[in-house]
């Protein structure tokens, strides 16, 4: 795809009067997406909220280390966001090799996050004895809702993580425009909000105060 | 590139972006981004599947009304689901099954937004492809896979599923109450897999609408028709990643081990589920969160596509075109407030189904509004009786029909008796399931000259209508009453219960069992019909045969690769101006200024 390709695709092709929304095709697309990418999430932590109201919902977590560790990941993720709205203020500003540095370092907080939340699976499974199906605290369906929607979750950030090395190349390579990293960037945010939902529904509540 | 005649009803062009087009027959026909190619691939997609969506409800009927009865050429195919031909209740409940999904999914889904909206709607809102090309072509072929795994259920061991095309668990979710295999996971991987398909769908045709339109295309002026695709791709992108969310669920649910839908306690031949914790209800919520707006994503593009047909050969614009803006949001709108009245006998409160009921009744206010306009429409016009105008006006009866039967299953307290019977089954396939069918007919008699370049055969399409309409009302009328006495809806036999067998339902069967097999017999006259001219049909070069005016009438017919070959038309004025005062002609094109239409001096100036 060549630069001007790029630019018909991406800029505003407007033309039937005032623009409700002035932005491009694939902004709006993005947007759109998470819209409904944000229902399957609310599906997702709507069944949790029913069967947890359902059941008699164990909360196991302690605060060393599931909540001290959830939070560093917390930390991480933030600071993802942090970087890509780095990246996409260099992108808008033209400085291309600042932004695919910033990039780069959003995809590695990214990766960070991933890691730790898989070494946190593995100590879950292996040491707590807690799996999809089965666990030692009471309800097998804590285990349920906690490994699906973290893993959905997750999955959205492995992909995010693929999105923004695509991203970073192409930009660099000028095939890509800025308005690209910024929707990059709407789609990071957006997995980063959704984790400000898990974060409290899946951990915090998971823990008892006394 | 092709040199393309430009049409002389355009009063002025914008120049705009060519892609060259695909030479080689793969990228041409097979993964083609030309949004009419794909556009004929979901249309040959629906065929395909309605015509496996019927032979299905044939075996249907056939066992109702003559359970004990052999086909011998079943028998070599289905030796488990029918042996020596004679079909199992189990065989029944999963050619049920796979009727409702391959007919909601396959072709209500399909064919009205992904086959007719992907075709017309970059066109008429005067745009050269819908805004991401290769998502569209994406999105089919998903869609295409997704049809697969859901054929791919009758084949394997334990065959298709029978837990209805609602999937209620327990039946859906627990392995042990069904026979052993894997259709219901190959239909909950076709489902989720079709979800996907269907968003990255809605997306487009959202994004198209918003950002292609031509100039001086404002929303207000735009054909109804787009104005239906673009709310039901709103609906699908709302509802689609809810059934999506519950679809995984319940696959982790035979598969994994959870137990989100099972409830704890759950004896199944004798044996006890080792499940707890989980509630079939929830499924239900999740499934018609989704499953109410489903109804409107399969209807509205019908709707538009009736409002269109029934001005054009009216010769009269749309009566109330605001209104019916308004009356398709509402609809849309509505439609994600109402699931809870397909569950007024889960056990629901009956302060939540009082709130759904009202909810429900409300839907009827913008239904009448769109029929009256319908009707106000028509009303006083010099109507053109061709085929699509019969199918638009049988469309406009069977939406009456269907709705009436609505008002009564939306009040809990009458729903409490006619819940699970026939009622249902005449009021939904009348609504939901003919009139969408109908509509699909008024879309592909009304633009087959223009995705052909060939006429249908008239007298043939008007013979297939009569017989289709009459054909619908024998089987589905009769269905009231049968849900009266009542009967209950997915029962495989009925000889061994007394009330139903003296109420006369035996002989109603009977007598919409030969309706039904009469009513599919026909179908194969529109099926010759469309084939034949395809190939051989009445050529029709000239762009506007109908003398209508919307702007796929100011191109080729067919439409070359870019549609308006890199030139836009501004358009002037709102897509229903017939019968104007003063005007040269009974109708005036979006694309022509008023010098075209009244002379000079123009009179006065166009409205919306």
């Amino acid at each position: 795809m060549s630069e001007g390709h790029a630019a018909t695709m991406t800029a505003p092709t407007w033309r039937g009067g005032g623009s409700p929304v002035a932005v491009g095709h694939k902004k709006l697309g993005m947007w759109l997406f998470i819209v409904s990418d944000s229902l399957t999430f609310s599906a997702l932590l709507l069944t949790y909220s029913y069967v947890r109201v359902a059941n008699d919902w164990p909360t196991p977590f302690h605060f060393f280390p599931s909540i001290v560790f959830s939070t560093i990941m917390t930390l991480v993720l933030l600071t993802s966001s942090l970087t890509m709205v780095y990246a996409v203020s260099a992108a808008h500003h033209g400085a291309r090799r600042k932004a695919v540095k910033w990039i780069w370092a959003t995809a590695f907080f990214g990766t960070a996050f991933v890691v730790l939340h898989g070494y946190e699976w593995m100590h879950l499974m292996v040491d707590e004895g807690m799996y999809p199906w089965a666990n030692e605290y009471g309800t097998p369906l804590f285990g349920g809702t906690f490994f699906l929607i973290t893993g959905l979750h997750m999955f959205h950030v492995i992909t995010g993580v693929a999105y923004l090395g695509i991203v970073a190349l192409g930009y660099r390579r000028g095939k890509w425009l800025p308005e690209d990293v910024e929707v990059a960037g709407l789609y990071w945010h957006f997995v980063d909000l959704v984790w400000m939902f898990v974060f409290p529904l899946i951990y915090l509540l998971s823990t008892s105060v006394d | 590139m092709t040199e393309v005649q430009l049409s002389k009803e355009v009063a002025e062009y914008t120049e705009v972006h060519r892609h060259p087009e695909p030479k080689s027959f793969i990228w041409k026909y097979i993964f083609s981004v030309d949004h009419k190619v794909i556009g004929i691939q979901y249309l040959l997609l629906a065929v395909v599947a309605v015509f496996v969506g019927m032979a299905l409800s044939l075996l249907v009927r056939l066992r109702l009304v003559c359970p004990e009865c052999s086909y011998p050429l079943l028998g070599q195919f289905f030796p488990v689901g029918a042996p020596e031909g004679v079909m199992t209740p189990e065989f029944y409940l999963a050619m049920l099954t796979m009727h409702g999904t391959v007919m909601v999914f396959m072709v209500l889904t399909t064919a009205p937004q992904g086959g007719f909206g992907n075709y017309f709607l970059p066109i008429q809102i005067g745009a050269a492809d819908m805004a991401f090309p290769r998502l569209n072509m994406l999105s089919f072929w998903t869609t295409f896979v997704s049809f697969l795994l859901l054929m791919a259920a009758f084949v394997v061991e334990g065959g298709a599923p029978m837990s209805g095309w609602t999937g209620y668990p327990p039946l859906s979710a627990v392995p042990e109450a069904t026979l052993p295999g894997i259709g219901q996971d190959l239909w909950l991987a076709s489902i989720a897999v079709f979800c996907i398909a269907s968003l990255l769908g809605a997306l487009n045709f959202i994004v198209t609408t918003l950002d292609l339109r031509a100039k001086g295309l404002t929303m207000m002026r735009m054909p109804l028709t787009c104005w239906t695709w673009f709310v039901t791709a709103i609906l699908g992108l709302l509802a689609f990643g809810v059934l999506l969310a519950a679809g995984v669920l319940l696959l982790m649910d035979r598969n994994v081990g959870t137990s989100f839908f099972v409830p704890a306690g759950l004896v199944v031949s004798d044996k006890v589920i080792d499940h707890s914790g989980g509630s079939p209800i929830l499924w239900q919520h999740l499934f018609w969160f989704f499953g109410h707006p489903e109804v409107y994503i399969a209807i509205l593009p019908g709707m538009g596509v009736t409002s269109h047909v029934l001005s054009t050969f009216a010769r009269k614009t749309v009566f109330g075109y605001r209104a019916m803006v308004y009356a398709i949001a509402a609809i849309g709108g509505l439609g994600f407030v109402v699931w809870g009245h397909h569950m007024f006998v889960s056990g629901m409160s009956p302060y939540s189904a009082f709130v759904f009921s009202v909810l429900t009744m409300c839907i009827g206010v913008p239904s009448a509004i769109k029929t009256f306009n319908w009707i106000g429409t028509m009303w006083g016009g010099k109507i053109r009786f061709t085929s699509p105008m019969l199918y638009s006006i049988g469309f406009v009866s069977l939406f009456v029909s269907g709705g009436l039967s609505g008002i009564f299953l939306g009040q809990p307290t009458v729903d409490l008796y006619f819940h699970d019977t026939y009622f249902v089954v005449a009021h939904f396939h009348l609504i939901m399931g003919v009139a969408a069918i109908f509509g699909m007919f008024a879309g592909l008699t009304f633009w087959f000259p223009k995705m052909f370049g060939k006429m249908m055969n008239e007298p043939l399409s008007k013979i297939h209508f009569w017989i289709t309409f009459v054909g619908v009302y024998a089987i589905f009328g009769p269905m009231h009453y049968l849900g009266m006495l009542p009967h209950p809806r997915r029962y495989a036999e009925i000889t061994s219960v007394d009330y139903l067998g003296t109420g006369g339902a035996a002989e109603l069967h009977m007598f919409i069992t030969v309706a039904a097999v009469l009513t599919v017999l026909a179908q194969f006259i529109f099926l010759y019909n469309f084939v034949k001219s395809i190939f051989s049909g009445k050529e029709c070069r000239e762009e506007n045969p109908w003398e209508a005016t919307t702007l796929e009438w100011t191109i080729p017919s067919p439409p070359p690769h870019d549609n308006f070959a890199g030139k836009v038309p501004h358009v002037y004025r709102g897509a229903y101006d017939f019968a104007l005062k003063g005007a040269k002609r009974d109708f005036a094109m979006q694309c022509n200024d008023d010098k075209a239409v009244y002379g000079e001096p123009a009179p006065q100036a166009s409205g919306d």
